[in-house]
Protein backbone atom coordinates (compact mmCIF):
# COMPACT_ATOMS: atom_id res chain seq x y z
CA UNK A 1 0.00 0.00 0.00
CA UNK A 2 2.74 2.35 1.13
CA UNK A 3 4.42 1.69 -2.51
CA UNK A 4 1.31 2.22 -4.31
CA UNK A 5 0.86 5.76 -2.46
CA UNK A 6 4.43 6.95 -3.20
CA UNK A 7 4.59 6.01 -7.32
CA UNK A 8 0.59 7.45 -7.23
CA UNK A 9 1.94 10.63 -5.66
CA UNK A 10 5.08 10.68 -8.30
CA UNK A 11 2.59 10.33 -10.93
CA UNK A 12 0.45 12.73 -9.97
CA UNK A 13 3.50 14.94 -9.84
CA UNK A 14 4.56 15.08 -13.33
CA UNK A 15 1.01 15.10 -14.25
CA UNK A 16 0.81 18.18 -12.71
CA UNK A 17 3.88 19.99 -14.05
CA UNK A 18 2.68 18.88 -17.94
CA UNK A 19 -0.68 19.89 -17.46
CA UNK A 20 0.47 23.58 -15.40
CA UNK A 21 3.09 24.19 -17.34
CA UNK A 22 1.59 23.15 -20.67
CA UNK A 23 -1.12 25.26 -19.87
CA UNK A 24 0.77 28.50 -18.98
CA UNK A 25 2.87 28.18 -22.24
CA UNK A 26 -0.66 28.07 -24.15
CA UNK A 27 -1.54 31.45 -23.43
CA UNK A 28 2.50 32.97 -22.96
CA UNK A 29 3.69 32.03 -26.21
CA UNK A 30 3.92 34.48 -28.79
CA UNK A 31 4.05 32.12 -31.67
CA UNK A 32 0.19 30.68 -31.97
CA UNK A 33 1.46 27.68 -33.70
CA UNK A 34 3.95 26.71 -30.91
CA UNK A 35 0.99 27.73 -28.07
CA UNK A 36 -1.48 25.00 -30.05
CA UNK A 37 1.45 22.25 -29.50
CA UNK A 38 1.66 23.10 -26.27
CA UNK A 39 -1.88 22.79 -25.88
CA UNK A 40 -1.54 19.47 -26.82
CA UNK A 41 0.99 18.78 -23.79
CA UNK A 42 -1.47 20.08 -21.12
CA UNK A 43 -4.36 18.10 -22.44
CA UNK A 44 -1.88 14.92 -22.24
CA UNK A 45 -1.59 15.80 -18.79
CA UNK A 46 -5.07 16.11 -18.00
CA UNK A 47 -5.73 12.17 -19.82
CA UNK A 48 -2.88 11.46 -17.43
CA UNK A 49 -4.67 12.90 -14.55
CA UNK A 50 -7.77 11.34 -15.68
CA UNK A 51 -5.98 7.75 -15.83
CA UNK A 52 -5.06 8.10 -11.91
CA UNK A 53 -8.88 9.06 -11.26
CA UNK A 54 -9.58 5.37 -12.56
CA UNK A 55 -11.71 6.95 -15.80
CA UNK A 56 -9.66 5.02 -17.98
CA UNK A 57 -12.24 5.31 -20.85
CA UNK A 58 -12.20 9.35 -20.49
CA UNK A 59 -8.69 9.29 -20.93
CA UNK A 60 -8.63 7.27 -24.29
CA UNK A 61 -11.79 9.91 -25.34
CA UNK A 62 -9.61 12.78 -24.49
CA UNK A 63 -6.47 11.60 -26.20
CA UNK A 64 -8.60 10.71 -29.84
CA UNK A 65 -11.18 13.70 -29.88
CA UNK A 66 -9.43 16.36 -27.73
CA UNK A 67 -6.05 15.72 -29.10
CA UNK A 68 -6.61 14.18 -32.04
CA UNK A 69 -9.25 16.55 -33.25
CA UNK A 70 -10.13 19.39 -31.63
CA UNK A 71 -5.99 20.44 -31.65
CA UNK A 72 -6.02 19.25 -35.22
CA UNK A 73 -8.54 21.81 -36.27
CA UNK A 74 -7.23 24.09 -33.96
CA UNK A 75 -3.82 23.87 -35.75
CA UNK A 76 -6.11 23.82 -39.36
CA UNK A 77 -7.93 27.11 -38.68
CA UNK A 78 -3.64 28.47 -37.59
CA UNK A 79 -2.35 27.68 -41.04
CA UNK A 80 -5.76 28.77 -43.06
CA UNK A 81 -4.98 32.32 -41.14
CA UNK A 82 -1.36 32.46 -41.60
CA UNK A 83 -0.65 35.77 -41.96
CA UNK A 84 -0.85 36.79 -38.51
CA UNK A 85 1.88 34.45 -37.55
CA UNK A 86 3.98 37.78 -37.59
CA UNK A 87 2.16 39.42 -35.35
CA UNK A 88 3.98 40.66 -32.49
CA UNK A 89 1.51 41.94 -29.73
CA UNK A 90 -0.08 38.52 -28.38
CA UNK A 91 -2.00 39.92 -25.77
CA UNK A 92 -4.01 42.88 -25.77
CA UNK A 93 -3.98 46.33 -23.41
CA UNK A 94 -6.09 44.88 -20.78
CA UNK A 95 -4.01 42.26 -20.15
CA UNK A 96 -3.35 42.80 -16.99
CA UNK A 97 -6.63 43.57 -15.52
CA UNK A 98 -7.11 39.85 -17.15
CA UNK A 99 -4.58 38.48 -14.79
CA UNK A 100 -5.47 40.19 -12.04
CA UNK A 101 -9.46 38.65 -12.69
CA UNK A 102 -7.92 35.19 -12.76
CA UNK A 103 -5.45 35.60 -10.26
CA UNK A 104 -8.24 36.81 -7.81
CA UNK A 105 -10.32 33.95 -9.18
CA UNK A 106 -7.79 31.68 -8.12
CA UNK A 107 -6.96 32.73 -4.84
CA UNK A 108 -11.13 32.95 -3.96
CA UNK A 109 -11.54 29.33 -5.08
CA UNK A 110 -8.06 28.19 -3.11
CA UNK A 111 -9.70 29.62 -0.04
CA UNK A 112 -12.85 28.21 -0.76
CA UNK A 113 -11.30 24.61 -1.34
CA UNK A 114 -9.00 25.08 1.72
CA UNK A 115 -11.95 26.33 3.85
CA UNK A 116 -13.52 22.93 2.82
CA UNK A 117 -11.12 20.34 2.69
CA UNK A 118 -10.63 21.36 6.80
CA UNK A 119 -11.54 20.77 9.60
CA UNK A 120 -13.11 18.08 11.70
CA UNK A 121 -15.63 17.09 9.33
CA UNK A 122 -14.14 18.16 6.04
CA UNK A 123 -16.75 18.61 3.18
CA UNK A 124 -14.21 17.05 0.75
CA UNK A 125 -13.28 13.58 1.03
CA UNK A 126 -9.73 12.63 1.70
CA UNK A 127 -9.99 8.98 0.26
CA UNK A 128 -11.74 8.00 -3.00
CA UNK A 129 -14.13 5.83 -3.15
CA UNK A 130 -12.71 2.30 -1.63
CA UNK A 131 -15.43 -0.27 -3.24
CA UNK A 132 -14.98 0.94 -6.53
CA UNK A 133 -16.44 -1.31 -9.32
CA UNK A 134 -13.63 -2.89 -11.61
CA UNK A 135 -15.93 -2.54 -14.65
CA UNK A 136 -16.96 0.89 -14.64
CA UNK A 137 -15.91 1.14 -18.57
CA UNK A 138 -18.71 -1.01 -18.69
CA UNK A 139 -20.93 0.76 -16.16
CA UNK A 140 -20.90 3.75 -18.11
CA UNK A 141 -21.39 2.68 -21.36
CA UNK A 142 -24.58 0.75 -20.41
CA UNK A 143 -25.39 4.07 -18.28
CA UNK A 144 -25.21 6.02 -21.62
CA UNK A 145 -28.05 4.14 -23.36
CA UNK A 146 -30.12 2.92 -20.11
CA UNK A 147 -33.46 4.68 -20.88
CA UNK A 148 -33.21 5.33 -17.62
CA UNK A 149 -30.27 7.43 -17.17
CA UNK A 150 -29.03 8.55 -19.89
CA UNK A 151 -29.81 7.76 -23.12
CA UNK A 152 -31.90 10.90 -24.07
CA UNK A 153 -29.06 13.33 -23.20
CA UNK A 154 -26.41 10.73 -25.71
CA UNK A 155 -29.09 10.91 -28.28
CA UNK A 156 -29.72 15.18 -27.97
CA UNK A 157 -25.50 15.11 -27.98
CA UNK A 158 -25.49 13.52 -31.15
CA UNK A 159 -28.01 15.87 -32.63
CA UNK A 160 -26.21 18.87 -31.06
CA UNK A 161 -22.81 17.84 -33.17
CA UNK A 162 -24.48 17.30 -35.82
CA UNK A 163 -26.25 20.60 -36.20
CA UNK A 164 -22.70 22.11 -35.26
CA UNK A 165 -21.06 19.96 -37.91
CA UNK A 166 -23.49 21.60 -40.80
CA UNK A 167 -23.08 24.91 -39.38
CA UNK A 168 -19.95 24.88 -39.32
CA UNK A 169 -19.81 23.82 -42.75
CA UNK A 170 -22.25 26.59 -43.78
CA UNK A 171 -20.24 29.52 -42.22
CA UNK A 172 -16.95 28.73 -43.52
CA UNK A 173 -18.16 28.17 -47.18
CA UNK A 174 -16.64 30.15 -49.74
CA UNK A 175 -19.89 31.58 -51.22
CA UNK A 176 -21.54 32.09 -47.87
CA UNK B 1 -3.79 8.50 -1.80
CA UNK B 2 -3.66 11.92 -3.35
CA UNK B 3 -6.34 13.77 -1.72
CA UNK B 4 -9.15 15.43 -3.87
CA UNK B 5 -8.26 19.02 -3.09
CA UNK B 6 -4.92 18.76 -5.00
CA UNK B 7 -7.04 17.45 -7.84
CA UNK B 8 -9.53 20.46 -7.40
CA UNK B 9 -6.76 22.62 -6.92
CA UNK B 10 -5.16 21.26 -10.32
CA UNK B 11 -8.06 22.59 -12.37
CA UNK B 12 -8.49 25.80 -10.82
CA UNK B 13 -4.86 26.92 -11.70
CA UNK B 14 -6.29 25.09 -15.00
CA UNK B 15 -9.36 27.45 -14.98
CA UNK B 16 -7.74 30.49 -14.00
CA UNK B 17 -4.25 30.54 -16.88
CA UNK B 18 -7.80 29.73 -19.78
CA UNK B 19 -9.43 32.69 -18.18
CA UNK B 20 -6.34 34.69 -18.48
CA UNK B 21 -5.66 33.29 -21.97
CA UNK B 22 -9.30 34.08 -22.66
CA UNK B 23 -9.65 37.39 -21.10
CA UNK B 24 -5.92 39.07 -22.68
CA UNK B 25 -4.89 37.10 -26.22
CA UNK B 26 -6.16 38.97 -29.18
CA UNK B 27 -6.16 36.29 -31.39
CA UNK B 28 -9.48 34.57 -31.64
CA UNK B 29 -7.49 31.09 -32.22
CA UNK B 30 -5.36 31.68 -29.03
CA UNK B 31 -8.91 32.60 -27.34
CA UNK B 32 -10.60 29.38 -28.50
CA UNK B 33 -7.75 27.67 -27.24
CA UNK B 34 -7.69 29.10 -23.81
CA UNK B 35 -11.68 28.16 -23.55
CA UNK B 36 -10.56 24.49 -24.22
CA UNK B 37 -8.03 24.82 -21.04
CA UNK B 38 -11.23 26.18 -19.12
CA UNK B 39 -13.40 23.09 -20.22
CA UNK B 40 -10.53 20.74 -19.01
CA UNK B 41 -10.54 22.14 -16.23
CA UNK B 42 -14.30 21.49 -15.76
CA UNK B 43 -13.60 17.95 -16.65
CA UNK B 44 -11.15 17.50 -14.10
CA UNK B 45 -13.54 18.35 -11.63
CA UNK B 46 -16.64 16.55 -12.97
CA UNK B 47 -14.32 13.49 -13.05
CA UNK B 48 -12.21 14.48 -9.29
CA UNK B 49 -16.09 14.79 -8.05
CA UNK B 50 -17.25 11.37 -9.04
CA UNK B 51 -13.92 9.47 -7.82
CA UNK B 52 -14.26 10.78 -4.61
CA UNK B 53 -18.19 11.34 -4.27
CA UNK B 54 -20.34 8.93 -5.78
CA UNK B 55 -22.71 7.15 -3.97
CA UNK B 56 -22.01 3.69 -4.63
CA UNK B 57 -24.62 1.69 -4.95
CA UNK B 58 -23.93 -1.25 -7.10
CA UNK B 59 -25.08 -3.60 -4.01
CA UNK B 60 -28.62 -2.85 -5.18
CA UNK B 61 -28.11 -3.86 -8.69
CA UNK B 62 -25.10 -4.70 -11.05
CA UNK B 63 -25.96 -1.41 -13.28
CA UNK B 64 -26.66 1.51 -11.61
CA UNK B 65 -23.13 2.66 -9.72
CA UNK B 66 -23.77 6.38 -9.92
CA UNK B 67 -22.13 7.16 -13.54
CA UNK B 68 -23.30 10.61 -13.50
CA UNK B 69 -19.55 12.42 -13.27
CA UNK B 70 -18.17 10.69 -16.12
CA UNK B 71 -21.23 10.90 -18.24
CA UNK B 72 -21.90 14.56 -18.34
CA UNK B 73 -17.79 14.65 -18.71
CA UNK B 74 -18.27 12.70 -21.72
CA UNK B 75 -21.08 15.63 -22.82
CA UNK B 76 -18.37 18.04 -22.16
CA UNK B 77 -16.43 16.62 -24.39
CA UNK B 78 -19.23 16.57 -26.99
CA UNK B 79 -20.12 20.74 -26.10
CA UNK B 80 -16.12 21.36 -26.64
CA UNK B 81 -15.95 19.30 -29.83
CA UNK B 82 -18.80 21.37 -31.23
CA UNK B 83 -17.99 24.58 -29.80
CA UNK B 84 -14.33 24.34 -31.73
CA UNK B 85 -16.20 23.27 -34.65
CA UNK B 86 -18.82 26.45 -35.07
CA UNK B 87 -15.85 28.92 -33.41
CA UNK B 88 -13.15 28.07 -35.72
CA UNK B 89 -15.71 28.46 -38.84
CA UNK B 90 -16.83 31.90 -37.81
CA UNK B 91 -12.88 32.73 -37.33
CA UNK B 92 -12.12 31.32 -41.13
CA UNK B 93 -15.35 33.30 -42.25
CA UNK B 94 -14.05 36.81 -40.33
CA UNK B 95 -10.62 35.96 -41.91
CA UNK B 96 -11.93 36.02 -45.20
CA UNK B 97 -14.14 38.99 -44.73
CA UNK B 98 -11.18 41.12 -42.84
CA UNK B 99 -8.43 39.57 -43.64
CA UNK B 100 -7.87 39.37 -39.76
CA UNK B 101 -8.44 37.44 -36.87
CA UNK B 102 -7.64 39.60 -34.00
CA UNK B 103 -10.33 39.64 -31.56
CA UNK B 104 -10.87 43.01 -31.08
CA UNK B 105 -11.13 44.03 -34.86
CA UNK B 106 -14.57 42.23 -35.05
CA UNK B 107 -16.56 45.70 -34.14
CA UNK B 108 -19.01 45.74 -36.71
CA UNK B 109 -21.76 45.59 -34.14
CA UNK B 110 -20.25 48.25 -31.76
CA UNK B 111 -22.87 51.09 -31.42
Amino acid sequence: MQTIDWVQWLAFGILTLITVGGALAVVIDRNIFHSALWLLVSLFGVAGLFVLLNAPFLAAVQVLVYMGAIVILIIFAVMLTRRLMGITESVNSQWWIGALVSIVAFLVIALVLAQAGSGSAPLLARDPIATLSNRTVADFGAALVDPAQYALPFELASLLLTGAMIGAIVIAREDA
Amino acid sequence: MVPQTAYLIIAAILFCVGLYGALARRNAVSILMAVELMLNAVNLNLVTFWRFNTPNNDSTNGLKIGMAGQAFAAFVFVIAAAETAVGLALIIAMYRARQTVVAESADSLRG
